[in-house]
């Protein structure tokens, strides 16, 4: 079936089966090898993407379902090669351990900054409850989340 | 080839062969399910289908999206009931201020269910549909009486939640029927409600749920509604004790009756989750606290 997908502001034409999921089609028919497969089940979130704007799991997403849909992943965050204040608060916090889950975390957490620009602790917590890190670095990456917070508010007043 | 030696659980794709159907009305998705009626699923959200399909717990030769169909994603206050239809995503009924203010057993069920992603993602009808003796938004859907509206070819039925459920994975559609819409009448007054789950993790269904409703006339009930979810094959009223608190005061001595009414009602079984023994201690305790804390809900 053919679909049109635009991915990270890129308007995609896709042939893909109506079994396809939208994690192996980002993966292996675009090369955007940032989502990652953890569960397939939907408890792990290492596949989160932005379809819209909103946070799912392309691990349980059927490419034909979001047919003419915007869908940003990890790649298509940084400006001009510059990172967003996401990644860069997870760089500075010391929030990537091994690195697997972190593009699903950076997703979730663009997701919430977008809803909410001043998130409390126990909103960052309800957030990424969809999303494990198995080197346990939970502790820095809601630090790194409410740093970006604090980023994304300078930036908007043109301080940093 | 399913041989035994044959690992056939592969999550990383959905093994199963499918025709996709994209429907752009009820009318036309009710055709497409007359037609290949049990070679059909409805995929609305996805979060338990993809999951079945990818574990060959289902393996539909045809897929019916409501993603097409607008007039199913909708959340209307009609004055005397709240109406959700099929499409609409479990995150816009918890953001929905009339289900956060009246609903609260069921605004808390909702919020209670997996993650962001997940109500992202997943439907309201979705969960009871699926069947789960664990859904979480079954006893909340049974304590405010709610009814499930089925079309198909032939017409519209209304079906009380409390005929819904027939089994685990298994409800009262026929397989030219669909559901459209579920709609929950407003509690009454001088009433509040509750939900309370224990899990393993967050992330995980519930071992025991539990959704009450208590009303009250000058300190005494005048009615209450329990239901529990993953204590027997469906999620289920506990009328017996609903009876005995009935015109009775809210004391220890009656929430002690009340919790041996309901642990010689349920039917738990031990599987991964937990055991016989535990789900029926904790849904004691669930059942207390959520009266008591409904209880509290009515004087505020």
């Amino acid at each position: 079936m053919k679909i049109k997908l635009i991915v990270n502001n890129v308007e995609k034409t896709l042939d893909v089966e109506p079994n396809e999921l939208l994690l192996n089609v980002l993966r292996e028919k675009l090369g955007l090898t940032g989502s990652k497969y953890g569960c397939g089940i939907g408890e792990c979130g290492a596949c989160t993407v932005l379809v819209d704007g909103e946070p799912v799991l392309s691990c349980l997403t059927l490419a034909v379902e979001v047919d003419g849909r915007e869908i940003t992943t990890v790649e298509g965050l940084d400006v001009n090669g510059e990172l967003d204040p996401v990644q860069e608060a997870f760089l500075e916090e010391g929030a990537i351990q091994c690195g697997y889950c972190t593009p699903g975390f950076i997703m979730i957490a663009k997701a919430l900054l977008r809803e909410n620009k001043n998130p409390s602790r126990s909103e960052i917590t309800e957030y990424i409850k969809g999303n494990l890190c198995r080197c346990t670095g939970y502790i820095n990456i809601i630090k790194a989340i409410q740093k970006a917070s604090e980023k994304i508010a300078l930036r908007e007043r043109n301080i940093i | 080839m399913r041989a035994d030696y044959v690992n056939i659980v592969n999550t990383h794709i959905v093994p199963v062969k499918l025709t996709y159907h994209a429907p752009k009305s009820i009318e036309e998705s009710l055709r497409l399910l007359a037609n290949y009626r049990k070679k059909a699923r409805i995929l609305a959200g996805g979060t338990d289908l993809v999951v079945d399909m990818k574990l060959r717990r289902k393996e539909p030769e045809h897929i019916i999206s409501l993603k097409k169909i607008k007039e199913l994603d909708y959340i209307v206050d009609d004055g005397s009931a709240v109406r959700v239809g099929a499409a609409t995503k479990l995150r816009t009924i918890e953001k929905n201020k009339i289900i956060r203010e009246r609903f609260q057993a069921l605004y808390e069920a909702v919020r209670s269910i997996g993650s962001i992603q997940v109500r992202n993602m997943g439907t309201l009808v979705g969960n009871i549909c699926n069947a789960s003796p664990a859904a979480d938004t079954a006893p909340p859907l049974l304590i405010f009486n709610a009814t499930v509206i089925a079309k198909s070819l032939n017409g519209e039925r209304t079906i009380p939640i409390n005929k819904f459920f027939k089994g685990p994975g298994i409800t009262s559609l026929e397989d030219n029927e669909m559901v459209t819409e579920v709609s929950i009448p407003y509690p009454p007054e001088n009433s509040g409600s509750s939900f309370l789950k224990i899990s393993r993790v967050g992330m995980d269904l519930a071992k025991v749920n539990v959704a009450v409703l208590v009303k009250l006339d000058k300190g005494v009930v005048e009615e209450c509604r329990i239901a529990l979810g993953a204590v027997a094959p469906t999620p289920l009223r506990i009328s017996k004790a609903e009876e005995y608190l009935r015109y009775k005061s809210i004391n220890e001595e009656n929430l002690r009756v009340v919790q041996e009414i309901v642990a010689e009602e349920i039917k738990p079984i031990t599987d991964v989750r937990s055991t016989e023994w535990y789900r029926r201690e904790v849904s004691k305790i669930l059942v207390r606290d959520a009266i008591k804390l409904s209880v509290e809900r009515v004087k505020k």
